[in-house]
């Protein structure tokens, strides 16, 4: 039965015998698409008289909106900080290989780099929604130069910065471009990082705080001047300190501006980050949690050497070292084991570990009402659904997702 | 009238989800001869509407070839509300059968002109060739649809005030806040479900006791409006025990009986034919 003429000729598809993630909640509801929306069925039914031209039966799956990965620095031998030719190319070709694990959105990641790099990097990329043929770009993320040397983790020391007046122009000096930059982190107790956070806050760009030695009264102020995100929380900063609990005690600070939500990145790899941690950090503040790879270039790859910014990594079985030491250089876990890891050792349920990945990114780069969630009027098409099974003897596990002809519309 | 009495709720819209199975199949509805369903809202009708799904999902029966005509709608309500006759509809029954969207009427509450709004809704019951089956509930003031106390029994679909009991014993889906309740709906008059060829009115309850009492143990009041179809001549009321509660037990043996001689009649007939 077609659907109603006079609103569109688009199909309708309507999957079936399926729970969607909707509300914060497992939902036993189909789910109704038309050209890359969700649609109300109801209002389809009384308004438009129309009902579905195909339908899916989904076997009992749970469909959840697709993965947001904030930070990711490249993959399958792609490196996002080296400034080659084609980084388009690159970053597209990562895009369509992460969409195997669910991620349709994310932020291709560039670490500490000198400027040509930026200049080189950064232009070549727009951002633009996603499809069968690859997860969207939601906008860079620029991890440095602006961070502190004392926790610069795999960062190359010669290329850090500090901030000199002049504040955002002095960044756009050195990043040439923030068209197409969805986040920025950077070390709030470098002096002069108050009126840089301020202002790109007030752009529209999301200012995270990590590789930084900052105490809490320090991480506290820049969240008031806008900062909302905490770069691999616990990793690169001061641990936490019963008297002064660093960022780390932003989680639950009593002096972030009313109606504001402090996010922050868990790499929940099982190695960036001890179980335990992990737990503290979900109970102190759960609705902040969102869920990174932090994934480098040998994401993907076979084990051994390979490049990442201006360094040399080694991957030994799920460890990334910096060449030669034992500093962790980034991971190499994919977002679907990371949200499955999540699940298992906080305890939490299946809606929650899936919104980490999912509705918290989104809620964290201001796209909630089209990204992140089912609901209707958001984002449907293939590039932000993925169907999920459950076993039913590991009942609430997440596990590998359907290939991707079976996405929307395939 | 018949009265058909269930022990329980469950076996009352066991019952009746079978006698309106029954009849859609019986009657072989087409392309050409369409079945024309009145329905109800409301906790009452629930566990018919699952039964029916659970029929459907069964196999045992389709809806493409029913027309369906819903007794009320409030006025003034978002259709998208949750408390609408429309979502309840869509969610209770629509959305889990094969029904045609295009033959399932309910009356539009937010309609410009809520008069021509009847009179059309009027015009498409009798273009669907009439009613065949009629199903409804009671309400504690024994109102049919919202033919309130008052009523006038030979009235057709219009704008009604819904009076303090209904609002009363709506609340309870406005979060108990009286002021959120609508004041007024649209609804099919008495004289509209009478001109059905049968009438089936659900019963279940013992705070529905009393109105049942007043509907078919009493006379013929426009106060209590489901005494209407005591002149009707196929109307059954299908109640459970706690519904009957107010009843003479006279009445209450004569229609278990009065089943019970009906239930070996059809029996009889099956094992002849076998």
């Amino acid at each position: 039965m077609p659907s109603n003429k006079s609103v569109s000729d688009a199909p309708i598809t309507q999957f079936i015998n399926c729970r969607i993630l909707r509300d914060n909640e497992l939902q036993r509801e189909d789910l109704w698409v038309r050209e890359g929306r969700i649609l109300d069925p109801e209002k389809l039914f009384f308004d438009e008289q129309g009902y579905a031209d195909k339908r899916v039966d989904c076997g009992g799956s749970i469909i959840a909106p697709g993965f947001i990965d904030v930070q990711i620095n490249g993959g399958y031998g792609i490196d996002f900080s080296q400034a080659s030719e084609d980084v388009s190319d690159g970053v597209s070709f990562v895009a369509k290989k992460i969409l195997e694990h669910g991620v349709t959105s994310f932020c291709p990641t560039l670490v500490t780099s000198p400027p040509e790099v930026y200049h080189k990097v950064l232009p070549q990329v727009k951002v633009h929604d996603g499809g069968p043929h690859g997860a969207g770009v939601l906008g860079f993320h620029l991890e440095g130069p602006f961070i502190s040397a004392e926790k610069k983790g795999a960062h190359p020391e010669k290329y850090l910065r500090t901030f000199k007046s002049g504040g955002l122009e002095h960044l756009m000096e050195v990043y040439g471009s923030l068209d197409d930059v969805a986040i920025v982190t950077l070390a709030p107790e470098l002096p002069g990082s108050q009126s840089v956070v301020r202002e790109l806050s007030q752009r529209g760009i999301t200012v995270s705080l990590g590789h930084s030695a900052a105490d809490l009264s320090q991480a506290e102020e820049a969240v008031q001047q806008g900062a909302s995100f905490i770069t691999h929380l616990f990793n690169a900063m001061l641990p936490f300190h019963h008297r002064d609990p660093g960022i780390v005690g932003l989680l639950t600070s009593d002096r972030i501006p009313a109606g504001r939500v402090v996010y922050y990145g868990m790499i929940a790899d099982g190695i960036h980050t001890n179980p335990a941690a992990l737990r503290i950090a979900h109970r102190a503040h759960p609705s902040g949690l969102v869920l990174v790879t932090d994934a480098i270039t040998a994401m993907g790859l076979p084990p051994g050497r390979h490049t990442l910014g201006q360094q040399v990594i080694e991957i030994q079985g799920l460890h990334a070292y910096v060449a030669g030491t034992k500093t962790l250089s980034g991971s190499i876990a994919t977002m679907d084991m990371c949200v499955r890891h999540f699940k298992q050792v906080s305890g939490c349920s299946v809606q929650e570990a899936l919104e980490a990945a999912s509705l918290h990114p989104a809620q964290l780069l201001g796209i909630s009402p089209k990204k992140g969630k089912l609901d209707y009027g958001s984002d449907a098409g293939q590039s932000r659904l993925h169907l999920y099974f459950c076993l039913p003897a590991v009942r609430a596990a997440v596990v590998p997702p359907l290939c991707p002809q079976r996405f929307l519309g395939c | 009238m018949r009265l058909v009495i269930l022990d329980d709720y469950d076996l009352a819209s066991e019952w009746a989800a079978k006698y309106i199975r029954n009849r859609i199949v019986q009657f072989k509805p087409s392309a050409d001869r369409f079945f024309t369903l009145g329905l109800p809202t409301g906790s009452t009708p629930y566990g018919c509407y699952q039964k029916l799904i659970e029929y459907y999902r069964h196999g045992d029966i389709s809806f493409k070839y029913v027309k369906t005509f819903n007794m009320d709608e409030y006025v003034g309500l978002p259709r998208a509300h949750p408390e609408s006759y429309h979502s309840y509809m869509w969610n209770n029954f629509f959305k889990h059968i094969d029904i045609d969207p295009a033959n399932a009427h309910i009356l539009d509450g937010n309609a410009q002109n809520l008069e021509e709004e009847c009179q059309a809704y009027e015009q498409k019951i009798a273009e669907a060739g009439g009613i065949e089956l009629f199903v409804g509930g009671i309400g504690p003031d024994g109102h049919i649809a919202f033919n309130e106390p008052g009523s006038s029994l030979v009235s057709r679909t219009r704008v009604k005030t819904l009076a303090k009991d209904t609002i009363v014993a709506n609340a309870r889906f406005f979060g108990n806040d009286l002021s959120k309740v609508p004041t007024m709906a649209l609804t099919v008059g008495v004289g509209t479900v009478m001109d059905a060829k049968e009438v089936m009115i659900l019963i279940t309850g013992a705070h529905k006791a009393f109105a049942l009492y007043k509907a078919i143990e009493e006379g013929v009041n426009h106060m209590w409006t489901v005494s209407a179809f005591q002149q009707h001549p196929r109307t059954i009321f299908v109640c459970d025990e706690d519904a009957t509660l107010e009843l003479r037990v006279k009445t209450v043996k004569y229609f278990k009986a009065a089943n019970l001689h009906i239930y070996l009649y059809m029996l009889s007939i099956r094992l002849a034919l076998a």
